[in-house]
């Protein structure tokens, strides 16, 4: 082989080199973008295995939200209707404890979604991933 | 052919034990399985420890894992001084985990799919938290109850609600794992009743059958993460639960 033809093979390897790595660069720039997109759509779009996990994660956290929000609304009620039997103000315990209920179970239900944090926690524990 | 997705959850009564008041007191097939679980897992993490390799093998490196997990969630969510509380939560963690995943073999028992075991875990945790908050933080304790800068009109409406909403906890504790092994087992079965039912209805029901199946097969996986998902949820919101008893009101 010639020397102009091994520097000309250097030249282009260098070069077909650079255009790799400037390539390797956008479709990392662009795979992020995607990423982002799909975290912040909530469901990843790039393979049907981490759609599932997501749409699993989606029901657990569904799930997870709904059973806070019953909770509180049911633990008011039961505590309305024991009041209720107990002292005899029967309507008024139910009314209110329900009510009470209500906006207990919604409290539970943003803190939970971390969007507010607990009583006696910093933000950062509060949104572990309890998914 | 009629398939009853509900028959797997029925308590057996194997032999009468005693009699606590008018209730009689037997050895149920949940009984059965606790004590499977509970073997199971003290046979696996004793067996994995007994050989304590420095490269560890097969068998250590679960209990390693194990550990490492367990501990990792305690130290994130409840801090290095709840890690007092590492055993307590190490059990619950595996019991539920292994209730789960025994839960998923065909024809056996799902511990975790009865309410009454899921609310006496999330009671049990919920006396802990009460117990340990007032002996160690004493009255410092009920702060958790009244959240700081409100304004002193509508605070006894602010502070019944946490009330209620700390009251809810094991509620939701305890539904959210029985809710959602109850749920996928029903599912299950119910996919499962399709097969059986498409294929007994001749030679295209055979073909039509495919489509459960293979949905059933998917399920399967799923269910094998929501085990394994929620085993984790039931010890990390302990853990957090435990944050509140170790640290109230900072």
């Amino acid at each position: 082989m010639s020397d102009a033809r091994e520097n000309g093979d250097r030249g282009k390897q260098q070069t077909s080199e650079a255009a790799l790595s400037a390539r390797l660069q956008r479709l990392n720039e662009g795979l992020g973008q995607v990423r982002d997109q799909a975290r912040n759509a909530g469901h990843p779009s790039d393979s049907s295995g981490a759609q599932r996990a997501a749409t699993a994660s989606g029901y657990a956290k569904g799930f997870r939200l709904s059973s806070e929000l019953v909770a509180g609304v049911v633990v008011g009620a039961g505590i309305g209707w024991l009041i209720d039997r107990w002292l005899g103000v029967s309507p008024w315990g139910l009314i209110v404890f329900l009510l009470l209920g209500f906006a207990a179970g919604v409290l539970n239900v943003m803190r939970s979604a971390g969007l507010i944090a607990g009583p006696a926690l910093d933000e950062g524990t509060r949104q572990g991933p309890d998914s | 052919m009629k398939v009853d997705p509900i028959h797997q959850f029925e308590i057996k009564d194997f032999w009468p034990l005693f009699n606590l008041g008018s209730h009689e007191i037997s050895f149920t097939n949940s009984a059965l399985y606790m004590f499977i679980i509970v073997g199971l897992a003290s046979l696996l993490l004793i067996g994995a420890t007994t050989r304590r390799a420095v490269v560890p093998g097969r068998l250590q490196s679960i209990a390693e894992i194990c550990y490492e997990f367990v501990a990792n969630t305690v130290r994130s969510s409840a801090g290095t001084e709840g890690m007092k509380f590492f055993p307590f939560v190490f059990t619950l963690f595996v019991f539920v985990l292994f209730a789960n995943i025994i839960g998923l073999i065909p024809y056996s028992f799902t511990v975790t799919s009865q309410l009454i075991i899921t609310v006496t875990l999330a009671l049990l945790v919920f006396f802990v938290v009460v117990g340990y908050g007032f002996w160690k933080n004493g009255l410092r304790f009920l702060n958790l109850f009244v959240p700081k800068g409100v304004p002193k009109l509508i605070l006894p409406a602010i502070v019944a609600i946490e009330v209620l909403s700390f009251l809810s906890r094991p509620v939701s504790h305890s539904v959210r794992l029985f809710a959602n092994m109850l749920a996928g087992h029903i599912t299950l079965q119910v996919f499962a009743g399709f097969i059986i039912m498409l294929g007994s209805a001749g030679i295209l029901g055979l073909f039509g059958a495919t489509l459960p199946f293979i949905m059933v097969v998917l399920l399967t996986a799923l269910e094998l993460l929501v085990a394994f998902l929620q085993a984790y949820v039931f010890a990390i919101l302990t853990c957090i639960y435990l944050n509140d008893a170790i640290h109230p009101g900072h």
